[in-house]
């Protein structure tokens, strides 16, 4: 291998890795807000790709189906919940955020289907769309179950997992796709071509990271959802409540995992199931991040990334082996620098 | 219903399954051995999770090894399929090993997070190695041969699986029951209630880690000579979960839950491939995983105990066998009256800036109860972990019966001789009073994990149980033997620990705030047994702040205050003292 291969497969890797920074950023935030290590992220990232790729065709993408479904269930449910503990004043509120907030953008895209949508319109149409999906998720499957402890609430999550693939296929069918470019520029640079798609990728994951920051540092939303990450007690007796600042952890990921599904929809292939592999890949990038710290999560994912792009190098049918197989050193370098004591650990 | 009846129906069962291909018809027969093959993984899952409390979504990895080995070994290598079987048992117990020694010092998500990844991984590596066929798999496997006989036919093989799954399931029983097993019982009560059992945790869960492999892999030699193909997509994590929901729709808490959850989620599959094609034809491969996983959520949602506790409830309950009169189990001597046995020396810890224990000293004699004394944060507890070896010191010295303990480990300080109870009680609410008492006899006994699935520790284990009765009768449980702790009150929560740590037969009993919660009756109940046992030669530290309840019992008192001694001596000496009156109360005006 040479240089020139080298610095290739680096760029490449860093791109990658990019995209993983982006939704393994959002596995850190929901997790610390909700303790829910929600498996169906990549899923969300997967889906806005389909979307974009839908709307591109003039189809109605598959999500406004899903969307509405769950918006249903989840006002039932929600409705169901009120009428038991008779707070008849709370319908109106349950109807607005439960059923009309989620189909504005359904109907929104129902409508902009067939029209002639501008790249721009397109992706602001995926996103709206695909960021409904994970709050309603929440309120269907985890908040019945929010005190229960990380383990079930991952095993919920995993099974999420499977039920929404199997939904993915019904939704958006077996074909893979393949958006058209944001931009079709190339640069040089040392005597590398660079695409400025690659340029796009890495500049938004640090531009959408850096506004986290700035949300978490700067506003009291933010602030909220660090509070209820370190002491969910503590929080809930300052007058912040679990469930609002779960949903606005929520949208906010599913934003940064939407941002990655556009960005990673032009340049590879993406199929109705390619969520999983790209979701648990940015989560080896959170677990080097402990599932806690943003800045090594981010670290991590680029290394994830970049090992990616060599290993497919070296054998690419061993890539998927050489990836999920660099976590056992990694957790063996975790279990030798921390000794965890796992008092808190709870029993069912 | 005693014991005896409980096996007489046990062998019922076994006979009418023995005639049941008689009677099915061969598609029944087939039905029944995926569900002999699923149970066996699934026992190993309720091993590692419901009794183990290690979360794995990996299971069918270790299927698929099995599986892969078998294939491997009787396709390529020309072996027989019995020596394709010894490959599969150490081909899985080495990757488990492996895979074990790296994660399962990690706390629970890391450590089921992990199992999906390597699950992955393993998935992978089928379909990309050269030689195992690829995606495609390996097929024309040789069935497996009993003698002269080959087992073909789903009616022949269906008595080996069914062999094989019940004498598993009676070897995990046995298991459960004994000493080792209860360790992996106690391993979801938390490390620091572990290791002051003087039990590795580590090493027990290491090896429910590979017994829960040998299952699967055992299951998967199975599931490869049945079907006589193997390819990678019934090993993915897919299926992982498939197991789990097994597991934990039977009751992941039970043994027969294992067969219970693989019966049902077969049965279900099976209807559920054969009507869903008419609801929905052309989506019916897609949508058998929608309704399954939101089943397993449901399930998880309002049943998580599963099926098995449920049905059990309704069920008489077996009769407990007696504790029969033993051979007791070798003690400690004692030290003589008044032999110095531990002895603190300018110990200190500090957490970052905050120094919790500043260099403090003192005594302990034999058949003394010592109270280790002073207000909220006085760095009591502190001291007390350090004692213990829950927490590193910084500077100075323990001595315990001569030997210097002060940066072992917490198992084997327990080991030397001191055994604690906890201020917040450790016990393990679905065991029973006894068998919470015979943990404490761990460090006593030496029976290990096949002694105990083999049945061949009886006579210790008599030894220990008639043991742990003596402590029961000692703080005056002893009626209430057989009742599960997770029902007593919180005064006799706190004697059911003090006959855990009493079975350990400890040179010294540390009490973690003793009387705190406790009612007056239930404190004074408390006073007379330590009273009691000091009489019988006990050395008792206590770390208490109930000033009332220190000074009616202890000989001595040595009282903290930031940090740091602030005096020693007779309670009377103690309650004239003006700098514990200060402490306590704060300085008188002026």
């Amino acid at each position: 291998m040479d240089t020139q291969i080298a610095a290739i497969l680096a760029m490449d890797g860093i791109a990658t890795g990019a995209i993983y920074v982006l939704i393994g950023l959002g596995f850190v935030l929901i997790f610390a807000v909700t303790r829910v290590i929600f498996v169906p992220f990549g899923d969300i990232a997967a889906f806005t790709a389909l979307t974009m790729a839908a709307l591109e065709a003039g189809q109605i993408p598959g999500t406004v189906g899903l969307v509405v479904g769950l918006a249903i269930l989840a006002m039932l449910l929600e409705l169901g919940s009120i009428l038991r503990a008779r707070d008849f004043h709370r319908i109106p509120r349950a109807l607005l955020f439960f059923l009309v907030l989620p189909l504005l953008p359904a109907g929104a895209v129902w409508l902009a289907t067939g029209l002639d949508v501008t790249m721009a319109g397109r992706i602001v149409l995926s996103l709206a769309l695909i960021m409904p999906i994970a709050p309603l998720l929440d309120r269907i499957v985890f908040r019945p179950i929010a005190d229960a402890s990380v383990l079930l609430l991952l095993t919920v999550a995993v099974a999420l997992h499977f039920a929404l693939v199997g939904l993915g296929l019904l939704f958006f069918g077996p074909e893979g796709v393949r958006t058209q470019p944001l931009t079709d520029a190339m640069f040089t640079i040392g005597g590398v071509t660079v695409s400025a798609q690659t340029l796009l990728i890495v500049g938004a994951s640090i531009v959408f990271s850096g506004l986290l920051f700035l949300f978490f540092e700067f506003t009291l939303a933010g602030k909220a959802l660090r509070a209820t990450a370190v002491n969910r007690t503590g929080a809930r007796l300052m007058g912040i409540r679990p469930a609002t600042t779960g949903t606005i952890a929520y949208l906010l990921a599913s934003l940064l995992a939407g941002i990655s599904g556009v960005l990673i929809a032009p340049v590879t292939t993406i199929f109705y199931d390619s969520g999983f592999l790209i979701g648990l890949k940015a989560f080896v990038g959170a677990i080097i991040g402990a599932m806690a710290s943003y800045p090594i999560t981010a670290a991590g994912a680029l290394f994830v990334g970049l090992l990616e792009s060599f290993a497919s190098f070296w054998d690419s049918s061993f890539k998927e082996v050489v990836v999920f197989g660099i976590l056992i050193p990694v957790l063996l370098w975790r279990s030798l620098s921390f000794l965890h004591l796992d008092e808190d650990e709870s029993e069912e | 219903m005693t014991a005896a009846r409980l096996r007489l129906v046990g062998l019922g069962a076994v006979a009418l399954l023995a005639l049941a291909p008689a009677f099915i018809s061969p598609f029944s027969v087939t039905l029944l051995n995926f569900i002999g093959v699923y149970a066996l993984a699934a026992l190993g899952l309720v091993l590692l999770t419901g009794v183990g409390g290690m979360l794995s979504f990996g299971q069918a990895a270790f299927v698929g090894i099995g599986a892969y080995s078998t294939a491997w070994a009787t396709t390529v290598a020309g072996w027989s399929p019995w020596s394709g079987l010894l490959l599969a048992l150490a081909l899985t117990g080495l990757v488990a090993a492996v895979l074990g020694a790296v994660t399962l010092r990690l706390r629970g998500h890391f450590l089921s997070l992990s199992t999906i990844a390597w699950g992955l991984a393993i998935y992978f590596l089928f379909g990309n190695i050269e030689g195992l066929g690829h995606f495609t798999g390996i097929a024309n496997l040789p069935p497996i041969s009993i003698g002269p006989l080959a087992l073909r036919d789903s009616a022949q093989i269906f008595y080996l699986i069914w062999a094989l799954l019940i004498l598993s399931l009676i070897l995990s029983a046995n298991l459960l029951h004994a000493r080792q097993g209860r360790a992996i019982r106690a391993l979801r009560g938390g490390r620091v209630l572990v290791e002051s059992l003087g039990i590795d945790g580590f090493r027990v869960k290491l090896v429910t880690f590979v017994l829960s492999a040998l299952l699967s892999a055992i299951s998967g030699w199975l599931m490869a000579h049945m079907t006589r193909f193997v390819s990678p997509s019934p090993f993915d994590v897919t299926a992982g979960i498939y197991y789990l929901m097994m597991a934990m729709v039977g009751g992941i808490g039970h043994l027969s839950g294992a067969v219970v959850g693989a019966a049902i989620v077969t049965l279900l599959r099976n209807s559920i491939q054969d009507y869903l094609p008419l609801v929905a034809p052309g989506a019916a491969g897609q949508l058998e995983i929608v309704v399954f996983s939101v089943l397993f959520i449901l399930l998880l949602q309002r049943a998580r105990a599963g099926i098995v506790p449920y049905v059990l409830r309704y069920l008489p309950r077996v009769t407990p066998s007696p504790v029969v009169d033993a051979p007791p189990l070798p003690c400690r001597r004692q030290p003589a009256k008044g032999e110095p046995v531990l002895i603190v020396e300018g110990l200190s810890r500090r957490f970052g800036g905050l120094v919790a224990v500043n260099d403090v000293g003192f005594e302990l004699r034999a058949g003394e109860i010592l109270g280790l004394i002073g207000p909220n944060g006085a760095g009591k507890t502190t001291m007390f972990n350090l004692i213990t070896g829950v927490l590193r010191v910084d500077s100075g010295r323990i001595l315990f019966g001569g030997a210097d303990i002060t940066r072992r480990a917490q198992r084997r300080i327990a080991r030397a001789g001191i055994a604690r109870t906890f201020q917040h009680v450790k016990l393990r609410p679905t065991m029973s009073l006894l068998d919470n008492v015979l943990l404490g006899t761990y460090a006593r006994t030496r029976s290990g994990f096949f002694a105990g699935a083999l049945l061949l520790d009886r006579r210790e284990e008599a030894r220990a149980r008639f043991e742990a009765m003596r402590q029961l009768r000692r703080v005056g449980l002893a009626e209430r033997a057989f009742d599960l702790a997770g029902g007593l009150p919180l005064g006799n929560q706190r004697l059911l620990e003090i006959a855990r740590a009493l079975a350990a037969d400890p040179l010294l009993l540390v009490l973690d705030e003793p009387a705190a919660g406790l009612r007056r009756l239930e404190k004074a109940a408390l006073a007379q047994l330590l009273d009691t046992l000091r009489g019988e030669g006990l050395t008792i530290l206590l770390v208490e702040h109930d000033m009332e309840f220190v000074m009616g019992l202890v000989d001595r008192s040595v009282v903290m205050d930031f940090g740091a001694k602030l005096c020693e001596g007779v309670p009377a000496a103690i309650r004239r003292d003006p700098r514990v009156q200060e402490a306590y109360l704060g300085s008188v005006a002026g």
